[in-house]
């Protein structure tokens, strides 16, 4: 085909490519309809229930963790929704956190010059990357969690907390009027910090002077709330947890099936992203590292002022990636009962009212929109940290 | 394209109306040549295969008797083992024929799941076991308790309902299969495990040390126990309720696995009925008219059933109790052949 045919008139080409596509959106749009209405038709045909009428009903049973308040006498189905939704997201953003933490170590040290840190690193990558992350899943639930203490012999922690098979018991904080004045004190600090930092870097940028901010920043955000803190007369005291007849009472509780969750995705998804990491500063051209040495920067700074920056461009969007595998695969608490929305939602709530295709459809609505606003996020601050052209 | 398309929905539409006094579902059975029921496959005495492979249990013993009388051979049966959540789809969808899996006949899963329940084969009511050495001797004493449950069981909804109606408050912690609740339970996770009382006495001789637990008196919901079909297949879903009334009848009537043969020559005209020597009862159905011979002749009556499976033929050693015939004080009642 290659030869030189008459171009075709530019209009015209535009013209048909628009018909080619609305032909084609009309099709799509088309087959969905007809698969819903064929969906609606066999539920009606078969008597089962469609609609989402029982959004609004009682759901009339118990979870065991509510970030929001619920109750099985009074709450609705759509409340239970809530709440598996919240349960998913907290397992799933404090996973990306710590992934990310553990993650970014490991992939560094597998870079170190240190010979044991290096086969470490390595080892940890090879050994938890090639293990079903359910597998996983169920040895922290079943061999390391289930191994604590029963109730009656609990680890009491230092500071008023207890450990035991039944989850971690921690102090809660209560504030009491007047603990406002902290909080404001937080935000002026951290606003105080961030202006110090802008300061910092015109200064560096007229003047080519460093200066240590860091210690200033942290003087800062920790000291000026504390010393509000300690004006105001401590307002501010703790809920303690107490040993109840059957179970420990009070006190802020960790599940162990949410440790668990959070533990195997964590300690799962950071070996890939170590690698994700260790690829990234590879990347990195050896003379970067090279010139940087040259100038006189010593390792710390030229990874953190050169390596890492240049790094991040190749890292985040496969970084984005296992963002999303870490979210999706919270669903695996179905595993070991943790109430995240597919326990509670895809689960229970599918299972009482039987209408499978309405909810199915909602849980996977909701993962599709966690899994892009992620994804809208990450590509935000990869164009950040592009590279700035002149 | 589209004529395609109508051809299709047409032939379906004849198809459909051709067979409406029929029961797709059980031409779909003896073409297929052999029954697919949803069964347990985790809980002793109703429904569990054994280390070689061979399913026992009362729900099994069901379905074998609907093969049986169909097929004349009560193997022809192929069971797929269903949890908790996923029974219903799988009637729904028209994966099993039949479910026969311990399931509560409820108001809500008659009217919105698209289900009939075709006859309660087994009376029970949920209760509770705890550890032994927590002392408690009533369900009553149990606020503050952790609870172990299985997802998607009426189970579920009664725990809240009983815990708010005697104002105590409750931790439950629910999971998708009951080999799951039972180990939580076990490990100590929970205070208490609740499920269907007969199931606690099955569940209880799979922990690791059964005697440290006891199950507490009360009783603290209905749960008939029923084998369901699909809506809109009245015929099959006669053939199975009938299945189950030709059990009791012949519990009722004396007709055992050991006897059935002598019985073909009894004057008794209920049980030449039954066993088809007189009346074309089994055509009715579309099955032979020695259809319930051949139930009794291979799986026995309920009662032989039930003794082997759950009674005290059996190491769970449930009492008959609301299951004895009603002639003895139960509510088992088997309607009439005639």
């Amino acid at each position: 085909m290659i030869g030189v045919a008459k171009p075709f008139p530019r209009n015209a080409r535009k013209a048909g490519s628009f018909a080619l596509q609305a032909a084609l959106v009309i099709v799509v749009v088309g087959l969905l309809y007809g698969a819903f209405i064929n969906a609606a038709d066999n539920l009606a045909h078969a008597n089962i229930a469609s609609g989402f009428r029982f959004w609004n009903n009682t759901a009339g049973f118990d979870i065991s963790q509510t970030l929001i308040a619920y109750s099985s006498s009074s709450s609705t189905f759509g409340r239970a929704f809530w709440v598996g939704l919240l349960n998913t997201l907290l397992v799933a953003g404090i996973g990306i956190v710590l992934a990310t933490v553990l993650g970014f170590t490991i992939g560094i040290a597998r870079l170190s010059r240190n010979w044991l840190v290096v086969r470490l690193a390595g080892g940890y990558v090879e050994l938890i990357r090639n293990i079903p992350l359910l597998l996983q899943l169920l040895f922290w639930y079943n061999a390391v969690l289930k191994a604590l203490p029963e109730l009656r012999h609990s680890v009491m922690l230092p500071g008023g907390g207890f450990l035991n098979n039944r989850g971690l018991f921690l102090p809660q904080p209560e504030f009491k009027p007047g603990f406002g004045a902290v909080l404001i004190a937080f935000f002026v600090a951290l606003a105080a910090a961030l202006l110090l930092h802008v300061w910092a870097r015109r200064r560096r940028e007229r003047t080519g002077a460093q200066s240590h901010t860091h210690w200033w920043t942290l003087g800062l955000i920790c000291g000026l709330p504390l010393a509000v803190l300690a004006l105001a007369g401590f307002p501010l005291s703790f809920g303690f947890p107490q040993m109840g007849h059957f179970n420990v009472v009070g006190g802020i509780e960790v599940l162990p099936e949410f440790a668990a969750l959070l533990l195997a995705l964590s300690v799962y998804t950071a070996a890939f992203i170590a690698e994700v990491v260790r690829a990234g500063i590879l990347a990195v051209a050896p003379g970067q590292t090279e010139a940087a040495q040259a100038l006189g920067l010593r390792a710390g700074a030229t990874l953190r002022l050169i390596v890492v920056p240049q790094a991040m461009r190749v890292i985040v969007p496969p970084l984005t990636s296992q963002y999303l595998n870490l979210i999706k695969n919270s669903s695996l608490a179905v595993a070991i009962g943790y109430p995240d929305l597919v326990q509670v939602f895809a689960g229970s709530v599918l299972n009482i009212t039987g209408q499978a295709v309405e909810v199915i459809a909602i849980t996977m609505a909701v993962y599709l929109t966690i899994s892009l606003v992620t994804s809208l996020l990450m590509n935000f601050y990869g164009r950040l940290s592009a590279i700035v052209e002149r | 394209m589209k004529h395609v398309a109508t051809a299709l929905v047409l032939t379906m539409l004849l198809t459909c109306a051709a067979h409406a006094a029929e029961s797709p579902t059980l031409k779909a059975v003896q073409a297929r040549g052999e029954l697919i029921c949803g069964a347990n496959g985790q809980l002793a005495g109703f429904g569990m295969p054994d280390p070689q492979g061979n399913w026992t249990g009362l729900d099994v013993d069901f379905c074998r008797a609907i093969a049986a009388a169909i097929f004349n051979d009560p193997t022809k049966v192929k069971f797929v083992p269903l949890i908790a959540a996923n029974r219903f789809t799988a009637l729904q969808s028209g994966e099993v024929d039949v479910l026969a899996r311990n399931t509560t006949w409820t108001m809500s899963r008659n009217t919105t799941l698209g289900i009939d329940f075709a006859a309660v084969n087994f009376y029970d009511g949920q209760g509770f076991m705890v550890h032994k050495k927590l002392k408690v001797s009533s369900a009553l004493e149990l606020n503050g308790a952790a609870v172990c449950v299985q997802q998607g069981t009426t189970t579920e909804l009664n725990l809240a309902d009983y815990f708010r109606s005697h104002s105590m408050s409750l931790k439950t912690v629910t999971f998708a299969t009951v080999d799951e609740a039972i180990k939580a339970y076990d490990s100590g996770r929970c205070d208490a495990y609740t499920t269907d009382s007969s199931a606690l006495y099955s569940e209880r001789l799979q922990l690791s040390h059964p005697n440290d637990n006891i199950v507490l008196p009360e009783i603290i919901s209905k749960e008939p126990l029923s084998p369901s079909v699909r809506q809109g297949d009245d015929v099959w879903e006669n053939v199975v309720r009938w299945t189950h009334d030709a059990m009791l009848d012949a519990e009722e009537l004396g007709v055992t696995k050991g006897n059935v043969d002598a019985q073909l020559k009894s004057p008794n005209p209920e049980i030449r009925r039954l066993l088809g020597v007189e009346g074309q009862f089994g055509q009715s159905l579309g099955l032979s008219n020695d259809w319930a011979y051949r139930i009794i002749k291979y799986i026995g009556n309920y009662g032989e059933s039930f003794e082997r499976n759950v009674g005290q033929g059996s190491p769970l050693k449930i009492a008959r109790g609301l299951n004895a015939l009603w002639t003895k004080g139960g509510l088992q009642y088997g309607l009439p052949v005639r």
